[in-house]
């Protein structure tokens, strides 16, 4: 079989994945264990390989009212170089005057190469049912490229320390009817919920390894799912209003978490639950 | 204003001390600067309007002390505050239906901005407690609570906690990870009455 087969195959057998869980049902085990068999499936595939593909095909497409790739937009580090961008994000950019995070800078680049307006390059930041989007394929090729390099974010800016401590507070930040935050699920070792592990993000084990994997692959769902994703769909369970797509709380709170990540390898897209 | 001299006093410290005084800001963000991202950054949608952004006072102080217990005296503080929230049941019948109360405790529908506003919420206890042998995909954010009515007796006085810890769980543990249920409206008091019996009665799963 070649790649594109054998992820198909994959696929397929990760349909089963519900009904496996489902029968488990004999002794308690953390939601993980199935996730674990399903990458034993896979082997060396990814079902992100074909996001990435996607995206790689985005990244050199000429797009939008200026009929321009985006060949030539700057990660971080500088125009062009998407090797090893993925791993200093979010940080300070002169140009636009913000912290920005991957899926940001898209945006920004989308704008002033492409010629989209803000609205247009915000639109659809996510897949929905029978619906891909644009940005997910951007992402997942973006950060593949950052594969095995070492997360490391930078507070030197100013802009950036300030960034860093907005995050932290909102990671500490309760409120709604549930009194809820993120400190909630994520501010202490080996807990779940239900039988899902969740990571404890203020420290360095934890956040390395959620930081690390993101985006991903959620089997669950099909669809590769970004960073900014992650963050919306916390908060909607965390009975939070809408955060919306690459928002300043959304980035503060990752370069919170990246920062809290740096040294760790990164594998995204990884395959999630 | 406290914080920043607090922090100039631990920088002194650190430079008396002969330690590197690392870049990094000490004196963090204002909470005026975290409402106005916050604000600028969610879109109300559905059930969830933005004054969900704002803080009560239980909220604000358990964020400031950032996971960690708070002092003795402002625990107790908050705790008493708290505890003159309860409103127990007029009737003074506290114990439902533990049937009703297991549904309850296995429904995490509400409150979210993807939930039908007119849906019957739940309490969703098993996202982080165990309660019963029968139901293995519990969490583990708060403790077990199997055998809970077995091991802590069939009381009235323990009925009565149950219901006001449902109720307002920081009346007894200040800023405990539960939510307030009655007090913030999540459970009606018919529904906390049926957790308590899903609790306390003796013929509940919770208590084989």
């Amino acid at each position: 079989m070649n790649v594109m087969q054998r992820v198909a195959f994959a696929i397929a057998a990760g349909a089963g994945l519900a009904a496996l869980a489902a029968s488990a049902q004999q002794a308690p085990a953390p939601a993980s264990s199935g996730v674990e068999q399903y990458r034993e499936m896979l082997g060396e595939d990814n079902p992100a390989e074909l996001w990435e593909a996607r995206g790689e095909e985005l990244w050199k497409q000429k797009r939008g009212p200026k009929n321009a790739s985006l060949e030539q937009c700057d990660l971080g580090l500088g125009p062009g170089v998407v090797k090893g961008a993925y791993a200093v994000l979010p940080k300070y950019f002169a140009d636009s005057g913000k912290v920005e995070d991957l899926e940001s800078r898209l945006v920004t680049c989308m704008v002033t190469l492409q010629g989209f307006t803000p609205q247009e390059a915000k639109k659809n930041p996510f897949a929905s049912p029978g619906k891909k989007v644009p940005m997910d394929a951007l992402v997942a090729y973006v950060a593949a490229q950052s594969r095995g390099m070492k997360v490391n974010v930078s507070l030197d800016d100013p802009h950036a320390r300030d960034a860093y401590e907005v995050g932290r507070k909102i990671f500490f930040y309760r409120a709604g009817p549930h009194d809820f935050g993120c400190v909630t699920c994520h501010g202490a070792d080996n807990e779940r919920i239900r039988l899902q592990e969740l990571p404890n993000l203020t420290r360095p084990e934890g956040a390395e390894r959620a930081y690390t994997t993101w985006p991903g692959y959620r089997v669950s769902q099909g669809e590769v799912r970004s960073m900014q994703w992650r963050l919306n769909d916390c908060f909607r369970q965390a009975r939070f209003p809408q955060l919306e797509f690459v928002s300043p709380a959304s980035i503060a709170l990752e370069l919170y978490l990246a920062y809290n990540a740096n040294g760790g390898v990164m594998n995204a897209p990884s395959v999630k639950r | 204003m406290k914080n920043t001299k607090i922090a100039a006093a631990a920088g002194v410290a650190l430079i008396a001390a002969g330690c590197a005084v690392t870049t990094m800001k000490t004196q963090g963000a204002s909470d005026a600067e975290v409402s106005k991202v916050l604000h600028e950054s969610f879109e109300a949608r559905g059930q969830a309007t933005l004054d969900r952004l704002d803080q009560d006072e239980v909220q604000r102080t358990c964020s400031e002390a950032q996971g960690k217990p708070l002092a003795k005296d402002a625990a107790q503080r908050l705790q008493q505050a708290q505890l003159a929230t309860i409103k127990y049941p007029a009737d003074g019948q506290l114990m439902g239906d533990w049937k009703r109360g297991e549904k309850i405790a296995q429904s995490g529908i509400g409150k979210q901005y993807s939930d039908d506003p007119k849906a019957v919420a739940g309490g969703n206890c098993y996202a982080c407690h165990q309660l019963t042998r029968h139901e293995i995909a519990y969490g583990t954010i708060g403790p077990s609570l199997l055998g809970f009515g077995r091991r802590r007796g069939f009381t009235p006085d323990m009925e009565k906690y149950v219901y006001g810890k449902v109720y307002n769980a920081d009346a007894f543990l200040a800023c405990t990870n539960m939510p307030r249920f009655g007090h913030m409206g999540i459970l009606t008091e018919q529904q906390i009455k049926d957790v308590v019996a899903l609790l306390m009665d003796p013929k509940s799963p919770v208590n084989q």
